[in-house]
């Protein structure tokens, strides 16, 4: 029983990435109707960060092209969402992470990247919180920071963009079955609801990798850029078991926002004392003066990881109508621009502004079964 | 009787107060500068409101639950 | 490196402290862990302008006197280390506690609501005017106004006026009917009822709230709604609060079931959870007396003295008899709800006016917008007035559950995974 469509699209998600994509559809005339369960997602939980990450071509060009999309769209947001230019700071401590420095600014270089390799010296007076020791680092100047939930809040803001908190329980191509038993229809419907989006697609291969974070009181400001080992690049994508990274994060508030830690297995959101506390342990080996300073909250968050580290963005092969925008892991944030644009461009048939192929769901979920 | 220093100035006080009440003894009572930039004075007296925050030999403790100490530093302003 | 307990005890007020007293004889390890400098909670809050009654002076010599009762003050607990292990941080470091019975005494804190001016200097809690004062705060010649509801503004005003201020009124919101009917009833507790006359004060006005507190940089003035009539008094001080609240956190991180706002309790002042005893205002608000006897029956209890915490069960029936008194007598006026102006602040540690807060459909998705709670009082001034002004749930308490050092929270390495 469909009583024809509620909207022209059915975004399911309210997150950074549904958001983004309903305001970009928005944005081109379509109504866009946002369904939410209202469930804790990674864009409440995540540190916003903004960053060209280059483990391979296909995660530089969405990462740098979404960079490029915010640097032009930061001063739109309002006061609220707290963007921040203030660029990444890759920390190498020892020669051999210094030798990836290197390599990573040789081909950030060539692919158009504005960034410096820093000295010894030279980050010692960047960042003077720094131990004494590191080898170096490099600078990622475009890279930036903001408060995604108001971003999301934001982006959600725009004409044409309706909302609805409703638990969906049944995707059928460009159909949805809430809860209550209602079916609601469009021309098409959005998958974006991160981690739970193989309860309504359990052939998704999506695994939620739990995170861990812990925020400061505020402090005079003492630290300018995000700050990440590059230990982590190495340890984030490599590890199947649970693994912490150094990112300390200062907010426009004086707070440091840090992180980083990854666990698979496990989708209880219980904080886990052993965890964070090897996370910050990581954290003080890079800013000894962290330790005497007072963490006042920290939390979890779940990333939804797809098992080559890119998202799945394009049409469900086997489910026509139904669109995924899903498994973006810890760069939702920053590739939201590129997941919008490059779906809106798909939906429309236009060409997309970067190559689409290396996200498409098709990848892992087999050929398309329609025309 | 202890002597402390708040917010640079020496200021001696009685055995077992609060540096809550030296904030009061030695200046204006306030103990920290608000996100908006209006200055606080401890609110509830007893640990919970987290108003009366300073920094205390460079640490950041709470006034209402700490004792003045012979040479401890005390800053409102950081 | 951890430290062991056979019965630790967290809060040393009257519950706290009576717990320890009634364990001890049994020879087990006690070990009573308390935030502020020294024993005695807020009721007995020790300092330079403290005056103890001399039950309390008896029962912190007694503690000391005790061996086998290790006293840790200027102590929190922050966070849940494992089974029957908490994290611990004093001014100095942070150590794991093990134990196996616990009895949780974490007692009350103010119902602070906002109102235009509240976040001004001068302005305090009514209970945290009185510690204030305890802790050496000079009030010599000052205008002082005390506001809000519950006896506890007696009690702020008499130690005010007993370190020379002046105290100009006694702004009780409860109705003339309410309190005299509640005054009516005091012969039921002699004790109380002769204490009234000590606090009474010719200065005391019901049907009286705060509407608000003036001045520009620090309190000037106060304007009250006296009676329908608006009041303006110039003051130095106004000391304002509505009530109390349980401290649940530290319960409900460990499991324990909360009856309405408070820590659930039986008979053996036992929460659901094995091993794990609460007592005190806690368990519900009700004055030092029920606190006393409360936390006697779990001192008893833990220890497996099932005999002696049953004699003490008259005892406690007749205080509870007073606290349900007190509890009615003191209701909030709804008008309170309605004090807030929309740049009114409701989250001091952000910063977060009324206006951002209001229609949101929780506490959570008000946090998420606004940032509300997000502070260093981690949500409880503004999570206890949004809980009265909406009644929206506090979340689930994470660690830390107060801020720590960092270094204090690496001690939790070696905690199980879940």
């Amino acid at each position: 029983m469909n009583p024809g469509p509620i909207a022209d699209v059915i975004v399911i998600g309210a997150g950074i990435i549904g958001a983004a994509c309903a305001q970009a559809l928005a944005r081109r005339g379509l109504r866009v109707l946002v369904v939410d369960a209202g469930l804790p997602g990674a864009t409440a939980a995540g540190m916003g960060h903004l960053l060209v990450l280059d483990d391979n071509p296909a995660e530089l060009a969405l990462s740098q092209y979404s960079l490029q999309r915010w640097r032009e769209h930061g001063p739109d947001l309002p006061a609220g969402c707290a963007y921040r230019s203030n660029g990444t700071l890759w920390l190498a401590a020892n020669a051999e992470e210094m030798a990836v420095a290197q390599s990573k600014y040789l081909n950030l270089q060539a692919q158009g990247v504005a960034c410096e390799v820093v000295s010894q010296r030279a980050l010692r007076e960047r960042e003077p919180q720094l131990r004494e020791g590191l080898e170096g680092g490099l600078l990622i100047n475009g890279d930036g920071i903001l408060y995604a939930p108001a971003t999301a809040h934001w982006m959600l803001d725009t004409a044409n963009v309706s909302r609805m908190q409703a638990r969906v329980s049944e995707v059928d191509g460009n159909r949805v079955r809430l809860d209550d038993g209602r079916w609601l229809g469009a021309e098409a419907v959005i998958l974006a609801n991160g981690i739970q989006a193989n309860e309504l697609c359990p052939e998704l291969p999506i695994e939620p990798k739990k995170g861990h974070l812990l925020i400061t009181d505020r402090y005079p400001a003492s630290v300018t850029h995000t700050l990440v080992e590059l230990g982590y690049v190495t340890s984030a994508h490599n590890a199947s078991g649970p693994s912490t990274a150094c990112n300390i994060q200062p907010r426009p508030t004086g707070q440091l926002f840090i992180g980083a830690s990854r666990q698979f297995g496990t989708s209880d959101p219980q904080v886990e004392g052993w965890m964070l506390a090897r996370m910050l342990k990581r954290a003080i080996e890079y800013m000894p003066g962290l330790a005497q300073l007072n963490g006042i909250r920290a939390w979890t968050g779940f990333r939804a990881a797809s098992p080559d580290g890119l998202p799945l963005v394009g049409q469900h092969p086997q489910r026509k109508g139904l669109w995924l925008a899903v498994g973006h892991e810890g760069l939702g944030v920053t590739t939201a621009p590129g997941t919008a644009d490059l779906l809106v461009a798909q939906l429309f048939n236009e060409t997309a502004p970067l190559a689409a192929q290396p996200y498409l769901p098709q990848r892992f979920l087999g050929e398309a079964v329609y025309a | 009787m202890p002597e402390l220093i708040l917010d640079g100035r020496a200021l001696r006080v009685g055995e077992g107060t609060s540096v809550a009440a030296a904030l009061a003894l030695g200046g204006d009572g306030c103990s920290r500068t608000s996100v908006s930039g209006q200055r606080r004075a401890p609110l509830c007296g007893m640990g919970i409101c987290q108003e009366c925050r300073v920094t205390i030999d460079g640490r950041r403790r709470l006034a209402c639950q700490t004792l003045c100490r012979d040479g401890m530093q005390v800053e409102t302003r950081s | 490196m951890s430290e062991y307990a056979d019965v630790l005890i967290i809060g040393a007020g009257p519950a706290g402290m009576s717990a320890a007293l009634a364990a001890a004889p049994s020879g087990a390890r006690i070990v009573l862990i308390d935030d502020n400098p020294a024993p005695g909670g807020q009721i007995w809050r020790a300092g330079p302008q403290a005056s103890q009654p001399s039950l309390a002076r008896r029962l912190r010599e007694q503690l000391q006197q005790r061996a086998n009762i290790r006293v840790h003050s200027s102590t929190r607990v922050i966070a849940c280390a494992g089974l029957k292990q908490l994290l611990l941080e004093d001014a100095d470091r942070g150590w794991l506690m093990v134990y196996d019975k616990l009895i949780l005494c974490t007692g009350a804190r103010e119902l602070l609501l906002p109102f235009p001016g509240w976040t001004l200097p001068g302005v305090t809690g009514a209970g945290g005017l009185q510690a204030l004062i305890k802790g050496g705060l000079p009030v010599q010649g000052e205008r002082v106004v005390i506001a809000g509801s519950g006896p506890l503004l007696l009690a702020s005003a008499a130690s005010a006026k007993q370190y020379g201020a002046r105290v100009l009124r006694i702004a009780e919101q409860a109705s003339t009917a309410a309190v005299a009917g509640f005054a009516a009833q005091l012969p039921r507790w002699p004790d109380k009822w002769l204490q009234s006359f000590s606090l009474f004060d010719r200065h005391y006005r019901t049907g009286t709230h705060v509407l608000a507190a003036l001045g520009t940089e620090k309190l000037e003035g106060v304007r009250l709604q006296q009676q329908g009539q608006i009041v303006e008094l110039a003051c130095d001080r106004l000391a304002c609060g509505f009530g109390l609240i349980p401290n649940t956190q530290l319960g409900q991180a460990l499991g324990c079931e909360l009856d309405g706002q408070a820590l659930a309790v039986d008979a053996w002042q036992a929460t659901r959870r094995a091993d794990h005893y609460a007592a005190g205002e806690c368990t519900g608000f009700g004055g030092s007396e029920l606190a006393l006897v409360e936390g006697t029956i779990a001192g008893h209890a833990a220890v497996g003295e099932r005999h002696a915490a049953q004699a003490l069960g008259a005892r406690r029936k007749r205080w509870q008899g007073f606290a349900r008194a007190l509890n009615q007598a003191f209701a909030l006026n709804p008008q309170l709800k309605k004090l807030a102006e929309p740049d009114t602040l409701v989250c001091r540690c952000e910063d977060v006016p009324y206006s951002a807060i209001t229609g949101h459909a929780d506490w959570r998705a008000a946090k998420l917008a606004s940032r509300c709670g997000m502070g260093a009082c981690q949500g409880r001034v503004c999570g206890g007035a949004v809980q009265h002004l909406f009644g929206w749930q506090p979340a689930a308490p994470r660690p830390p559950f107060s801020p720590a050092r960092i270094e204090t929270l690496l001690c939790l390495d070696d905690t199980p995974p879940l």
